[in-house]
């Protein structure tokens, strides 16, 4: 096991990762940049290192350097900043430093999506409804037909909601694919599109993996994540009130067999599309721990992120499928920084209280101490309030409980808006898809 | 002489007027990106810009003066 690890990220996510590694008996280093002097995080690790370029999360030699010069073994991308980059992966193992995190090869499999859809078709995984490679109108017609509209002209080099243009018929099609294939030059320095299906009421659920370095992959089961305003998620649950053991079981076998179809290692999500008719189709891959994971630890027992620096360090899994059970519920809920009065604008600034909710199967994931000033420099996630119960409606009323019981003055957050989305029928019927969100905003902001 | 103010915490992301640009009210001056989201300036008056007071890449808060309209 290492003796030592950089943790390469800030917020709540180097928080997280601290805590797992003081678990295993793991000595931490932080960095940080002046802006986050007084965060957490800073102050948990057993040693700190100060960046003092701002952007220096992001600076791959930097970080590699520092992590040599304290003698650390391994270094915690985290998730954002330099958690999917397949060529700081490629440079921690030059440099004989264990990325914890996926090898390069398997995060660029997973990058081109005209690629990873072929890789996913061939390991007989169902991807939504759509084409490869488009190289000219002709084409692009042809295929529209067989696809049937509404249908989106995806670019190959986009990922996470970007590159995505929506078309309803032939008209807009001959408008849009040269202004996509041109968009898509500019910012991923790949014109490559392709033609995607488009549902319109679907539900996002991912499935957590977990694999090792020897080719054992096992899942987690499902987080329903169609609560999302922007592609953006703002609440996740496990599991998910559509899905049943029967399709957990058919969603987990077919995200194993996306995995090792591309020799995976360490956690990672496959991202699925489902619809009415509990139909699901691979959207894409995330090759990092997501921002949602404790709502698949609170339902399985398991610290994904100690396992995922256990199978980093070499070390075989130590269970197997049948292993892995379900119980009870979980939610989590995103708090960020934001006035959701108006238009959801960020609202950094110095917290002047903070109170954490507490009780019984209660848990927050923060980086915020009272008297921090939170930077307008990064994104706006102040933290996660997670809740667990033995179903789902005691898992909300914990939940609601949680977010009457939390205190944070000095910037508006998502609190008021949360605790309201726990008393809609839908939401409370778990029948919603992720366009519930956006509609919802729009009637009460009328 | 009118002082265009920031609405909200950020760094400068981009300056789209120069000392003596004409402007008409509600034409957008300046962005500025908070927590990854980058937000328009727009000038609530018309007139001559005559002073720029924050360049690219300075944090600004919520209520300095971003720059003069005259």
């Amino acid at each position: 096991m290492f003796k030592k690890i950089l943790v390469a990220n800030r917020g709540e996510i180097a928080v997280r990762v601290i805590r797992a590694c003081k678990t295993m008996g793991i000595s931490t280093v932080a960095v940080y940049v002046e802006m986050d002097r007084d965060s957490l995080h800073v102050s948990l690790a057993d040693e700190a290192v100060l960046l003092l370029d701002r952007r220096g999360y992001l600076d791959r030699e930097l970080l590699i350097k520092t992590a040599k010069e304290a003698n650390c073994e391994a270094i915690h991308p985290g998730y954002g900043f330099l958690a999917e980059n397949a060529d700081f992966s490629r440079r921690c193992q030059e440099e004989g430093l264990t990325f914890i995190g996926p090898s390069a090869l398997a995060m660029e499999a997973m990058g081109l999506k005209i690629k990873a859809r072929e890789i996913m078709m061939a390991a007989g995984v169902p991807v939504v409804p759509g084409c490869g490679a488009i190289t000219c109108l002709e084409d692009a017609m042809q295929e529209a037909e067989k696809i049937g509209y509404p249908l989106m002209i995806k670019a190959s080099g986009g990922g996470g909601g970007r590159g995505i243009r929506v078309v309803t018929g032939y008209g807009e099609l001959e408008e849009l694919l040269p202004v996509c294939q041109k968009e898509s030059e500019m910012a991923f320095c790949n014109s490559e599109v392709y033609l995607e299906k488009f549902f319109t009421n679907p539900r996002h659920i991912e499935i957590q993996i977990l694999a090792d370095n020897f080719g054992h992959v096992v899942h987690f089961g499902e987080r329903e994540c169609s609560i999302q305003r922007r592609r953006q998620k703002l609440l996740e649950e496990s599991p998910s009130p559509l899905v049943d053991s029967t399709l957990r079981a058919e969603m987990g076998d077919a995200a194993v067999r996306a995995a090792k179809a591309i020799g995976y290692s360490g956690c990672g999500t496959v991202e699925f599309l489902v619809d009415e008719n509990k139909k699901y189709y691979f959207l894409e891959m995330n090759t990092r721990i997501q921002v949602e994971h404790p709502v698949t630890e609170m339902v399985t027992g398991t610290d994904l992120i100690q396992e995922q620096i256990r199978v980093a360090a070499g070390e075989t899994l130590a269970f197997q499928q049948e292993d892995i059970t379900f119980n009870g519920w979980s939610i989590e809920c995103r708090i960020n920084a934001e006035d959701y009065k108006k238009n959801f604008k960020p609202s950094p600034g110095l917290i002047e209280t903070f109170r954490p909710p507490l009780g019984p199967w209660t848990r927050m994931d923060t980086y915020i101490v009272e008297g921090l000033k939170v930077t307008p420099l990064f994104d706006s996630l102040l933290g996660k309030v997670i809740v667990w119960g033995k179903t789902r409606d005691e898992a909300i009323a914990r939940m609601r409980l949680a977010l009457d019981e939390i205190q944070i003055t000095g910037p508006e957050t998502t609190v008021p808006l949360l605790r309201m989305l726990l008393d809609q029928e839908e939401f409370m019927s778990g029948e919603y898809s992720n366009c519930y969100l956006e509609n919802w905003l729009e009637r009460i902001s009328d | 002489m009118t002082e265009i103010k920031a609405t909200m915490a950020g760094v400068v992301d981009s300056v789209f007027v120069e000392p003596g640009t004409v402007v008409e009210a509600g034409q957008k001056v300046m962005a500025i990106e908070s927590m990854k989201t980058i937000m328009e300036v727009n000038t609530t008056v018309g007139g001559t810009v005559t002073a720029i007071k924050m360049d690219v890449g300075e944090f600004v808060d919520e209520g300095d003066v971003l720059l003069i309209v005259e």
